[in-house]
Protein backbone atom coordinates (compact mmCIF):
# COMPACT_ATOMS: atom_id res chain seq x y z
CA UNK A 1 0.00 0.00 0.00
CA UNK A 2 1.28 3.45 -0.79
CA UNK A 3 2.15 6.16 1.55
CA UNK A 4 -0.40 8.23 0.50
CA UNK A 5 -3.45 5.38 0.31
CA UNK A 6 -1.95 5.20 3.80
CA UNK A 7 -2.78 8.60 4.72
CA UNK A 8 -6.30 8.90 2.92
CA UNK A 9 -7.21 5.63 5.25
CA UNK A 10 -5.67 6.82 8.53
CA UNK A 11 -7.70 10.10 8.09
CA UNK A 12 -10.91 8.73 6.72
CA UNK A 13 -10.92 6.22 9.80
CA UNK A 14 -10.91 8.79 12.04
CA UNK A 15 -13.54 10.71 10.74
CA UNK A 16 -15.55 7.89 9.98
CA UNK A 17 -15.05 5.82 13.77
CA UNK A 18 -15.29 9.37 15.45
CA UNK A 19 -18.53 10.09 13.57
CA UNK A 20 -19.93 7.18 14.63
CA UNK A 21 -18.96 8.01 18.19
CA UNK A 22 -20.69 11.56 17.83
CA UNK A 23 -23.86 9.70 16.14
CA UNK A 24 -24.13 7.89 19.49
CA UNK A 25 -25.33 11.15 20.93
CA UNK A 26 -28.48 11.02 18.47
CA UNK A 27 -31.43 11.29 20.90
CA UNK A 28 -29.62 11.17 23.94
CA UNK A 29 -27.34 14.18 24.41
CA UNK A 30 -28.63 16.55 27.17
CA UNK A 31 -29.95 18.96 25.52
CA UNK A 32 -31.77 19.37 22.23
CA UNK A 33 -29.39 21.94 20.48
CA UNK A 34 -26.50 19.24 21.33
CA UNK A 35 -28.91 16.33 19.91
CA UNK A 36 -29.05 17.92 17.00
CA UNK A 37 -24.88 19.72 16.81
CA UNK A 38 -23.71 16.20 17.57
CA UNK A 39 -25.81 14.38 14.65
CA UNK A 40 -25.19 17.04 12.19
CA UNK A 41 -21.35 16.90 12.92
CA UNK A 42 -21.39 12.92 12.66
CA UNK A 43 -22.98 13.35 9.51
CA UNK A 44 -20.11 15.98 8.18
CA UNK A 45 -17.30 13.45 9.56
CA UNK A 46 -18.98 10.72 7.46
CA UNK A 47 -19.39 12.63 4.92
CA UNK A 48 -15.22 13.33 5.13
CA UNK A 49 -14.80 9.45 5.47
CA UNK A 50 -16.54 8.78 2.34
CA UNK A 51 -14.66 11.10 -0.03
CA UNK A 52 -11.46 10.08 1.33
CA UNK A 53 -12.29 6.24 1.20
CA UNK A 54 -13.57 7.22 -2.38
CA UNK A 55 -9.93 8.47 -3.64
CA UNK A 56 -8.46 5.20 -1.48
CA UNK A 57 -10.33 3.10 -3.52
CA UNK A 58 -9.41 4.43 -6.71
CA UNK A 59 -5.76 3.66 -6.05
CA UNK A 60 -6.85 -0.04 -4.32
CA UNK A 61 -9.53 -0.79 -6.77
CA UNK A 62 -12.04 -1.28 -4.32
CA UNK A 63 -15.14 0.71 -3.14
CA UNK A 64 -15.83 3.14 -0.63
CA UNK A 65 -18.41 1.40 1.20
CA UNK A 66 -16.10 -1.76 1.42
CA UNK A 67 -13.40 -0.30 2.40
CA UNK A 68 -15.37 1.30 5.44
CA UNK A 69 -16.88 -1.67 6.18
CA UNK A 70 -15.75 -4.87 5.02
CA UNK A 71 -11.89 -4.85 6.52
CA UNK A 72 -11.42 -6.44 10.01
CA UNK A 73 -11.15 -4.21 13.43
CA UNK A 74 -7.45 -4.82 13.50
CA UNK A 75 -6.92 -3.36 9.92
CA UNK A 76 -8.43 0.17 10.96
CA UNK A 77 -5.82 3.13 10.77
CA UNK A 78 -7.75 5.21 13.27
CA UNK A 79 -6.60 6.71 16.24
CA UNK A 80 -7.54 4.95 19.41
CA UNK A 81 -8.41 8.73 20.46
CA UNK A 82 -11.56 8.65 17.99
CA UNK A 83 -12.61 4.51 19.32
CA UNK A 84 -12.52 5.88 22.98
CA UNK A 85 -16.53 5.49 24.58
CA UNK A 86 -17.21 8.95 26.12
CA UNK A 87 -20.57 8.84 28.01
CA UNK A 88 -19.99 11.65 30.08
CA UNK A 89 -19.89 15.17 28.60
CA UNK A 90 -16.68 17.01 30.31
CA UNK A 91 -15.06 14.06 28.32
CA UNK A 92 -17.10 14.12 25.55
CA UNK A 93 -16.34 17.75 25.16
CA UNK A 94 -12.64 17.71 25.51
CA UNK A 95 -12.31 14.53 23.00
CA UNK A 96 -14.09 16.80 20.47
CA UNK A 97 -12.06 19.64 20.78
CA UNK A 98 -8.98 17.74 21.45
CA UNK A 99 -9.58 16.27 17.96
CA UNK A 100 -11.22 19.49 16.09
CA UNK A 101 -7.85 21.41 17.35
CA UNK A 102 -5.68 18.55 15.79
CA UNK A 103 -7.70 18.21 12.41
CA UNK A 104 -7.37 22.05 12.50
CA UNK A 105 -3.14 21.34 12.09
CA UNK A 106 -3.27 18.69 10.05
CA UNK A 107 -5.78 19.90 7.63
CA UNK A 108 -3.76 22.95 6.82
CA UNK A 109 -0.62 21.14 6.53
CA UNK A 110 -2.64 18.68 3.69
CA UNK A 111 -3.88 21.89 2.10
CA UNK A 112 -0.53 22.88 1.38
CA UNK A 113 0.06 19.60 -0.07
CA UNK A 114 1.73 19.02 -3.70
CA UNK A 115 -0.90 16.68 -4.03
CA UNK A 116 -3.94 18.72 -5.70
CA UNK A 117 -6.12 15.71 -4.99
CA UNK A 118 -5.51 15.70 -1.62
CA UNK A 119 -5.21 19.68 -0.84
CA UNK A 120 -8.90 20.43 -2.72
CA UNK A 121 -10.57 17.44 -0.67
CA UNK A 122 -8.60 19.06 2.34
CA UNK A 123 -10.03 22.68 1.91
CA UNK A 124 -13.74 21.68 1.03
CA UNK A 125 -13.51 19.77 4.28
CA UNK A 126 -11.88 22.63 6.30
CA UNK A 127 -14.69 24.90 5.33
CA UNK A 128 -17.42 22.62 7.41
CA UNK A 129 -14.70 21.48 10.19
CA UNK A 130 -14.90 25.64 10.88
CA UNK A 131 -18.00 25.14 12.35
CA UNK A 132 -17.04 22.02 14.28
CA UNK A 133 -14.42 23.86 15.88
CA UNK A 134 -16.41 26.76 16.75
CA UNK A 135 -18.78 24.64 18.47
CA UNK A 136 -16.10 23.12 20.56
CA UNK A 137 -14.37 26.33 21.12
CA UNK A 138 -17.82 27.53 22.70
CA UNK A 139 -18.29 24.45 24.75
CA UNK A 140 -14.54 25.00 26.18
CA UNK A 141 -15.58 28.56 26.75
CA UNK A 142 -18.86 27.88 28.98
CA UNK A 143 -16.90 24.65 30.69
CA UNK A 144 -13.82 27.16 31.71
CA UNK A 145 -16.33 29.96 32.93
CA UNK A 146 -17.08 28.19 36.30
CA UNK A 147 -14.51 26.37 38.85
CA UNK A 148 -16.55 22.61 38.18
CA UNK A 149 -16.00 23.10 34.73
CA UNK A 150 -12.55 24.21 34.60
CA UNK A 151 -12.04 21.35 36.96
CA UNK A 152 -13.84 18.20 34.84
CA UNK A 153 -12.13 19.91 31.45
CA UNK A 154 -8.76 20.05 32.44
CA UNK A 155 -9.10 16.39 34.06
CA UNK A 156 -10.20 15.10 30.82
CA UNK A 157 -7.92 16.83 29.20
CA UNK A 158 -5.38 15.01 30.97
CA UNK A 159 -6.72 11.49 31.10
CA UNK A 160 -7.14 12.27 26.83
CA UNK A 161 -3.64 14.01 26.43
CA UNK A 162 -1.68 10.72 25.18
CA UNK A 163 -4.57 9.89 23.10
CA UNK A 164 -4.92 13.14 21.42
CA UNK A 165 -1.27 13.05 20.44
CA UNK A 166 -1.62 10.36 18.59
CA UNK A 167 -4.11 11.84 15.58
CA UNK A 168 -0.90 13.73 14.72
CA UNK A 169 2.19 12.78 12.87
CA UNK A 170 5.54 13.62 15.38
CA UNK A 171 6.61 16.84 13.37
CA UNK A 172 2.86 18.73 14.65
CA UNK A 173 2.58 17.88 17.87
CA UNK A 174 4.14 20.69 19.28
CA UNK A 175 1.50 23.38 17.71
CA UNK A 176 -1.36 21.07 19.75
CA UNK A 177 0.97 20.93 22.46
CA UNK A 178 1.13 25.08 22.50
CA UNK A 179 -2.08 25.60 21.56
CA UNK A 180 -4.04 23.21 24.07
CA UNK A 181 -1.51 24.57 26.81
CA UNK A 182 -2.45 28.24 25.82
CA UNK A 183 -5.92 27.73 25.79
CA UNK A 184 -5.77 26.04 29.39
CA UNK A 185 -3.03 28.54 30.26
CA UNK A 186 -1.07 25.78 31.44
CA UNK A 187 1.45 23.61 31.13
CA UNK A 188 0.40 19.76 29.95
CA UNK A 189 2.51 16.47 31.10
CA UNK A 190 4.75 14.92 29.47
CA UNK A 191 3.87 11.80 28.05
CA UNK A 192 4.02 9.67 25.36
CA UNK A 193 1.78 9.47 22.37
CA UNK A 194 -1.00 6.56 22.30
CA UNK A 195 -0.32 5.85 18.48
CA UNK A 196 -2.26 4.81 15.89
CA UNK A 197 -2.57 0.93 14.84
CA UNK A 198 -2.80 0.05 18.66
CA UNK A 199 -6.19 -0.41 18.94
CA UNK A 200 -8.82 0.15 22.04
CA UNK A 201 -10.84 -3.03 22.87
CA UNK A 202 -14.00 -0.40 22.32
CA UNK A 203 -13.60 -0.21 18.36
CA UNK A 204 -14.30 -4.16 18.50
CA UNK A 205 -17.72 -3.66 19.82
CA UNK A 206 -18.11 -0.30 17.76
CA UNK A 207 -17.39 -2.41 14.69
CA UNK A 208 -19.73 -5.11 15.15
CA UNK A 209 -22.80 -2.56 15.26
CA UNK A 210 -21.35 -0.57 13.01
CA UNK A 211 -21.12 -3.45 10.65
CA UNK A 212 -24.02 -5.58 11.57
CA UNK A 213 -26.71 -4.99 9.03
CA UNK A 214 -23.71 -5.15 6.02
CA UNK A 215 -22.54 -8.07 7.23
CA UNK A 216 -26.23 -9.71 7.74
CA UNK A 217 -27.07 -9.40 4.01
CA UNK A 218 -25.88 -12.05 1.56
CA UNK A 219 -22.96 -10.91 -0.72
CA UNK A 220 -23.36 -8.47 -3.74
CA UNK A 221 -26.51 -6.95 -1.73
CA UNK A 222 -27.64 -3.99 -3.49
CA UNK A 223 -28.07 -0.72 -1.20
CA UNK B 1 -26.62 17.10 -31.29
CA UNK B 2 -27.75 19.22 -28.29
CA UNK B 3 -26.11 22.52 -27.13
CA UNK B 4 -24.16 23.69 -24.11
CA UNK B 5 -27.17 26.42 -23.59
CA UNK B 6 -30.09 23.37 -24.05
CA UNK B 7 -27.79 21.75 -21.31
CA UNK B 8 -28.11 24.60 -19.00
CA UNK B 9 -31.59 25.44 -19.60
CA UNK B 10 -32.92 21.71 -18.74
CA UNK B 11 -30.22 21.50 -15.60
CA UNK B 12 -32.14 24.80 -14.50
CA UNK B 13 -35.26 22.83 -14.18
CA UNK B 14 -33.61 20.37 -11.68
CA UNK B 15 -34.70 21.17 -8.42
CA UNK B 16 -32.79 20.96 -5.54
CA UNK B 17 -33.91 17.29 -3.58
CA UNK B 18 -33.75 18.75 -0.12
CA UNK B 19 -34.94 22.54 -0.74
CA UNK B 20 -36.95 22.03 -4.03
CA UNK B 21 -37.71 26.04 -4.41
CA UNK B 22 -34.21 26.24 -5.61
CA UNK B 23 -32.52 25.23 -8.77
CA UNK B 24 -29.25 22.96 -9.15
CA UNK B 25 -28.06 25.75 -11.07
CA UNK B 26 -29.15 28.40 -8.70
CA UNK B 27 -27.38 26.64 -6.15
CA UNK B 28 -24.18 26.86 -8.33
CA UNK B 29 -23.03 23.61 -8.00
CA UNK B 30 -22.50 22.75 -11.65
CA UNK B 31 -19.27 24.19 -12.83
CA UNK B 32 -19.16 23.29 -16.26
CA UNK B 33 -20.77 22.11 -19.39
CA UNK B 34 -19.12 20.90 -22.13
CA UNK B 35 -19.77 19.09 -25.02
CA UNK B 36 -17.49 16.90 -27.24
CA UNK B 37 -17.34 13.49 -29.33
CA UNK B 38 -21.22 13.30 -29.10
CA UNK B 39 -20.96 13.15 -24.87
CA UNK B 40 -22.19 16.10 -22.34
CA UNK B 41 -19.41 16.57 -19.68
CA UNK B 42 -20.75 18.40 -16.39
CA UNK B 43 -18.42 19.40 -13.94
CA UNK B 44 -20.31 19.25 -10.31
CA UNK B 45 -19.53 20.63 -7.28
CA UNK B 46 -21.13 19.07 -4.20
CA UNK B 47 -22.49 21.42 -1.24
CA UNK B 48 -21.67 19.60 1.41
CA UNK B 49 -19.56 16.64 1.34
CA UNK B 50 -21.83 14.39 3.65
CA UNK B 51 -24.98 15.83 1.88
CA UNK B 52 -27.79 12.73 1.36
CA UNK B 53 -28.86 14.51 -1.43
CA UNK B 54 -25.59 14.17 -3.66
CA UNK B 55 -26.31 10.82 -5.51
CA UNK B 56 -29.98 12.24 -6.14
CA UNK B 57 -28.76 14.98 -7.77
CA UNK B 58 -25.84 13.07 -10.01
CA UNK B 59 -28.73 10.78 -11.35
CA UNK B 60 -31.36 14.15 -11.97
CA UNK B 61 -28.75 15.54 -13.93
CA UNK B 62 -28.02 12.45 -16.28
CA UNK B 63 -32.00 11.87 -16.68
CA UNK B 64 -32.45 15.55 -18.07
CA UNK B 65 -29.34 14.80 -20.15
CA UNK B 66 -31.17 11.52 -21.25
CA UNK B 67 -34.47 13.29 -21.61
CA UNK B 68 -32.56 15.82 -24.33
CA UNK B 69 -31.15 12.59 -26.58
CA UNK B 70 -27.49 12.62 -25.29
CA UNK B 71 -25.50 10.92 -22.71
CA UNK B 72 -23.86 12.71 -19.98
CA UNK B 73 -20.73 12.02 -17.80
CA UNK B 74 -20.88 13.55 -15.02
CA UNK B 75 -17.53 14.73 -12.86
CA UNK B 76 -17.52 15.23 -9.07
CA UNK B 77 -14.85 18.03 -8.43
CA UNK B 78 -13.95 17.63 -4.54
CA UNK B 79 -11.87 20.75 -4.36
CA UNK B 80 -13.39 24.04 -2.93
CA UNK B 81 -14.67 25.65 -6.10
CA UNK B 82 -18.05 25.78 -4.20
CA UNK B 83 -18.89 27.95 -1.33
CA UNK B 84 -22.33 29.81 -0.72
CA UNK B 85 -21.02 32.57 -2.61
CA UNK B 86 -22.13 30.47 -5.85
CA UNK B 87 -25.80 30.41 -4.99
CA UNK B 88 -27.16 33.12 -7.47
CA UNK B 89 -29.40 36.43 -6.51
CA UNK B 90 -32.11 34.59 -8.05
CA UNK B 91 -31.42 31.43 -5.53
CA UNK B 92 -30.89 33.76 -2.75
CA UNK B 93 -34.17 35.55 -3.48
CA UNK B 94 -35.87 32.39 -3.76
CA UNK B 95 -34.58 31.08 -0.07
CA UNK B 96 -35.69 33.86 1.31
CA UNK B 97 -38.97 33.68 0.00
CA UNK B 98 -39.43 30.07 1.42
CA UNK B 99 -38.55 31.57 5.03
CA UNK B 100 -34.85 29.99 4.32
CA UNK B 101 -32.50 33.22 5.62
CA UNK B 102 -29.63 33.52 2.66
CA UNK B 103 -25.91 32.83 3.59
CA UNK B 104 -24.15 35.99 4.62
CA UNK B 105 -21.29 36.62 2.13
CA UNK B 106 -17.40 35.30 2.84
CA UNK B 107 -15.70 37.42 5.13
CA UNK B 108 -12.52 38.35 3.72
CA UNK B 109 -10.58 36.66 7.17
CA UNK B 110 -11.20 34.29 9.34
CA UNK B 111 -15.28 32.95 9.87
CA UNK B 112 -15.81 32.97 13.15
CA UNK B 113 -18.58 32.51 16.39
CA UNK B 114 -18.53 35.90 16.87
CA UNK B 115 -19.58 36.48 13.67
CA UNK B 116 -22.33 34.37 13.84
CA UNK B 117 -23.51 35.81 17.34
CA UNK B 118 -23.85 39.16 15.98
CA UNK B 119 -26.69 40.86 14.11
CA UNK B 120 -25.75 41.02 10.39
CA UNK B 121 -28.29 38.13 9.83
CA UNK B 122 -31.79 39.49 8.60
CA UNK B 123 -35.03 37.44 9.65
CA UNK B 124 -36.59 35.61 6.60
CA UNK B 125 -39.97 36.76 7.50
CA UNK B 126 -40.12 40.10 9.17
CA UNK B 127 -36.92 41.81 7.80
CA UNK B 128 -35.66 42.45 10.91
CA UNK B 129 -31.95 41.81 11.50
CA UNK B 130 -32.78 41.97 15.53
CA UNK B 131 -32.11 38.25 15.67
CA UNK B 132 -29.80 35.70 17.79
CA UNK B 133 -27.51 32.25 16.90
CA UNK B 134 -30.00 29.63 18.66
CA UNK B 135 -27.54 26.71 17.38
CA UNK B 136 -25.09 26.57 15.04
CA UNK B 137 -26.41 23.61 13.78
CA UNK B 138 -29.70 22.54 11.95
CA UNK B 139 -32.24 20.25 10.70
CA UNK B 140 -29.23 19.35 7.59
CA UNK B 141 -25.37 19.87 7.56
CA UNK B 142 -26.00 23.33 5.43
CA UNK B 143 -28.80 25.42 7.98
CA UNK B 144 -28.38 26.67 11.67
CA UNK B 145 -31.08 28.14 13.79
CA UNK B 146 -31.71 31.67 14.57
CA UNK B 147 -34.32 33.04 16.26
CA UNK B 148 -35.67 36.63 15.43
CA UNK B 149 -36.70 38.68 18.58
CA UNK B 150 -38.78 41.02 16.40
CA UNK B 151 -41.77 38.85 15.04
CA UNK B 152 -40.52 35.98 17.64
CA UNK B 153 -40.07 33.58 14.90
CA UNK B 154 -37.34 31.09 14.73
CA UNK B 155 -35.97 30.25 11.80
CA UNK B 156 -33.68 28.26 9.70
CA UNK B 157 -29.76 30.35 8.68
CA UNK B 158 -28.09 28.99 5.29
CA UNK B 159 -24.36 28.30 6.85
CA UNK B 160 -21.59 30.31 5.29
CA UNK B 161 -18.87 28.08 4.13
Amino acid sequence: MSKRTDLLLSIADDELILGWRNSEWTGIAPFLEEDVAFSSIAQNEIGHARALYDLAAAELGTTADELAFDRRPEEYRCAPLVELRRLEWARTIARHWLYETADEIRLAALKASNDSEIAGVAAKMDREEVYHRMHAEMWVDRLLSTDDGRSRLNEAVDELWPYALGVLDDELRPELRSRVEERLDRPLPEVDAVPRGVHQAELAELWEEMTMVRRSAPPGSQW
Amino acid sequence: MVTVEEVWTALAEIADPEIPVISLVDLGVIKSVEIGDGRVRIEFTPTFMGCPALETMQREMRAKVHGLGAEADVQVVLDDSWSTDRITPEGREKLRLAGFAPPAPRPTGKLDLVQLQGGAFRCPYCGSTDTRLDNIFGPTPCRSIRYCKACRQPFEQFKTI
